[in-house]
């Protein structure tokens, strides 16, 4: 993995970005507001395969970006 | 042949049976040392424990097998304490030959902040009976004269904290030496063979599904390093962990000695010599969370470039071989021990990159859990209910350097 296509910026280097971790994404069976809370702030999927997440294009546009990444090859999905 | 390889070739390997009173998934130090102390300590032999490749072919096979007390939260020192005193132990307990070696451990600072970090990790880890002292450069030079106290020209060397029971012990001897004292007493390891569910009857936890057919057990603990997700994931639960590959390589043999263990907090890197010669060294792990093991050219010239900075002796070394492990990163960077709120499932995770030294503590305290029912005393701070608590163990400072 050594380029990132920015939308605003195309693609650069993997060292121009911060990784801002998985996109939090309680799951919908969790109702209780505490429990939501809870698993946003702590609780990670960690999928072994697709994973979407957030990237932030510290050298270039200063933007967040969402993006799709095979976490089990460490390749993202266009 | 030495004799550690002769008394493995002794061992009885099993066929799995359709049920066992304790089954554990996954066969890296943590899983064995539950397994060899619920055996010795507990008389619970009826136990496997499944490996899916072979044992040790997860992080414990890959380890830079520091370990080190020098924590910077009372409940880790007491615990990671506990567990570099069973090390010392080891070679006697279990009549194996581990190769545990205490060098002693510096930790340098180079900046104002960093030498304030090491000044109050001195003083609680003394306070906590750890030996943990502040050393000015002079003596620095004098533990270990390799060092270029002017870092390179760019990281000048402050001073540090002297970790005085910081060791290394070789890892996949750990390993074995888990694996061979609870198979002499009766327990299963079943190589080769991955869990690829849970069998659930209600909400309980009743057994696994394998890719050698169901077992049921009486409680399942998971031990499965980086792949604890996908486990928990088959019972419902979700974790406060992430997957973080951890790169680390070694190099051919240095004619001279390096006395102590090294590595700089701030640099985020670290080095041990082996008994060998080489130079083992290690690095912070990857920032994206990721299963891969793909190792990288780049972790491999940033790395030299920091180290030879700080042992300038090291440029003149061949790199022979580099890895990579998949680290089970919690979000406090502390380990998660214990019940798991789903019925019949235990768990021991969060072991990063720094769960090594926690394999004898960690396999003790799990066994007696699980053979009591109660979470002991040891462990109760590091307890999976503490997030909802809102009581985490965060101490990420002094995990940097495994
Ligand atoms: C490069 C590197 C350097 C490190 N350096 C240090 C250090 O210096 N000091 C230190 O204290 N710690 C260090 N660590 C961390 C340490 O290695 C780990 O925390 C520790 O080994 C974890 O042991 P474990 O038994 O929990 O996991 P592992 O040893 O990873 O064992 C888990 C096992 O579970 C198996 N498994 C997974 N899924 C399944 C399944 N579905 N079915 C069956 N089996 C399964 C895997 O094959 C694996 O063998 C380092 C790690 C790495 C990668
Ligand atoms: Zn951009």
């Amino acid at each position: 993995m050594l380029t990132i296509v920015c939308p605003n910026c195309g693609p650069r280097a993997v060292e121009e970005f911060r990784f801002g971790g998985e996109l939090p994404q309680p799951p919908d069976r969790l109702t209780d507001d505490f429990d939501r809370d809870l698993d946003r702030v702590w609780m990670f999927t960690n999928a072994d395969g697709v994973q979407t997440e957030r990237w932030f294009h510290e050298a270039g546009c200063h933007r967040w970006h969402t993006a799709q990444r095979d976490t089990t090859v460490d390749r993202f999905i266009d | 042949m030495n004799e550690f390889v002769e008394t493995l070739l002794e061992l009885t390997w099993h066929e799995p049976k359709s049920s066992y009173d304790v089954v554990i998934i996954g066969g890296g130090g943590h899983g064995l040392a539950t397994a060899y102390y619920l055996a010795t300590r507990h008389g619970i032999t009826n136990v496997a424990v499944i490996e899916a490749d072979y044992i040790g072919s997860g992080n414990s096979g890959r380890n830079t097998t520091i370990i080190r007390a020098n924590y910077g939260i009372p409940e880790s020192i007491r615990f990671y304490n506990h567990s570099v005193d069973l090390y010392r132990n080891l070679e006697a307990e279990t009549g194996c030959r581990i190769m545990h070696a205490n060098k002693g451990l510096i930790w340098m600072a180079h900046t104002e902040s960093g030498m304030r970090a090491e000044r109050s990790r001195v003083q609680l880890n003394n306070a906590c009976g750890v030996e943990t002292v502040l050393v000015d450069p002079i003596e620095i030079k004098r533990l270990c004269p390799q060092v270029d106290l002017t870092g390179g020209g760019r990281y000048p060397v402050l001073g540090a904290s002297f970790h005085v029971p910081g060791s290394t012990a070789r890892h996949d001897r750990v390993v074995w030496a888990y694996a061979q004292g609870a198979m002499h007493r009766g327990v299963h390891v079943l190589q080769g063979t991955s869990v690829t569910g849970l069998l659930r009857d209600g909400d309980r936890v009743v057994g696994v599904k394998t890719s050698r057919g169901d077992i049921s057990a009486g409680i399942v603990m998971s031990a499965v390093g980086g792949d604890v997700s996908t486990i928990a994931a088959h019972a419902g639960l979700r974790l406060p962990v992430r997957t973080h590959p951890l790169q680390a390589f070694v190099t051919n043999g240095y004619a001279q000695g390096l006395g102590p263990i090294v590595s700089s907090t701030d640099l985020l890197c670290y080095v041990s010599q082996t008994a060998r010669g080489q130079m083992l060294i290690g690095h912070e792990f990857e920032r994206e969370s990721s299963y891969s093991r793909q190792s990288s050219f780049q972790f491999l010239q940033s790395c030299s470039l920091k180290m030879a900075y700080l042992l300038p002796f090291v440029r003149n070394l061949k790199i022979l071989r580099q890895w990579t492990g998949r680290c089970d990163i919690s979000a406090d960077f502390s380990p998660i021990m214990g019940f798991t709120g789903v019925e019949g499932l235990v768990i021991t995770t969060g072991w990063g990159t720094w769960g090594f030294k926690g394999i004898p503590a960690g396999g003790e305290q799990m066994a007696e859990l699980i053979a009591t029912g109660r979470t002991p005393d040891l462990i109760a701070p590091f307890a999976l209910s503490r997030f909802a608590a809102d009581h985490p163990m965060a101490d990420q400072g002094s995990t940097g350097t495994r």
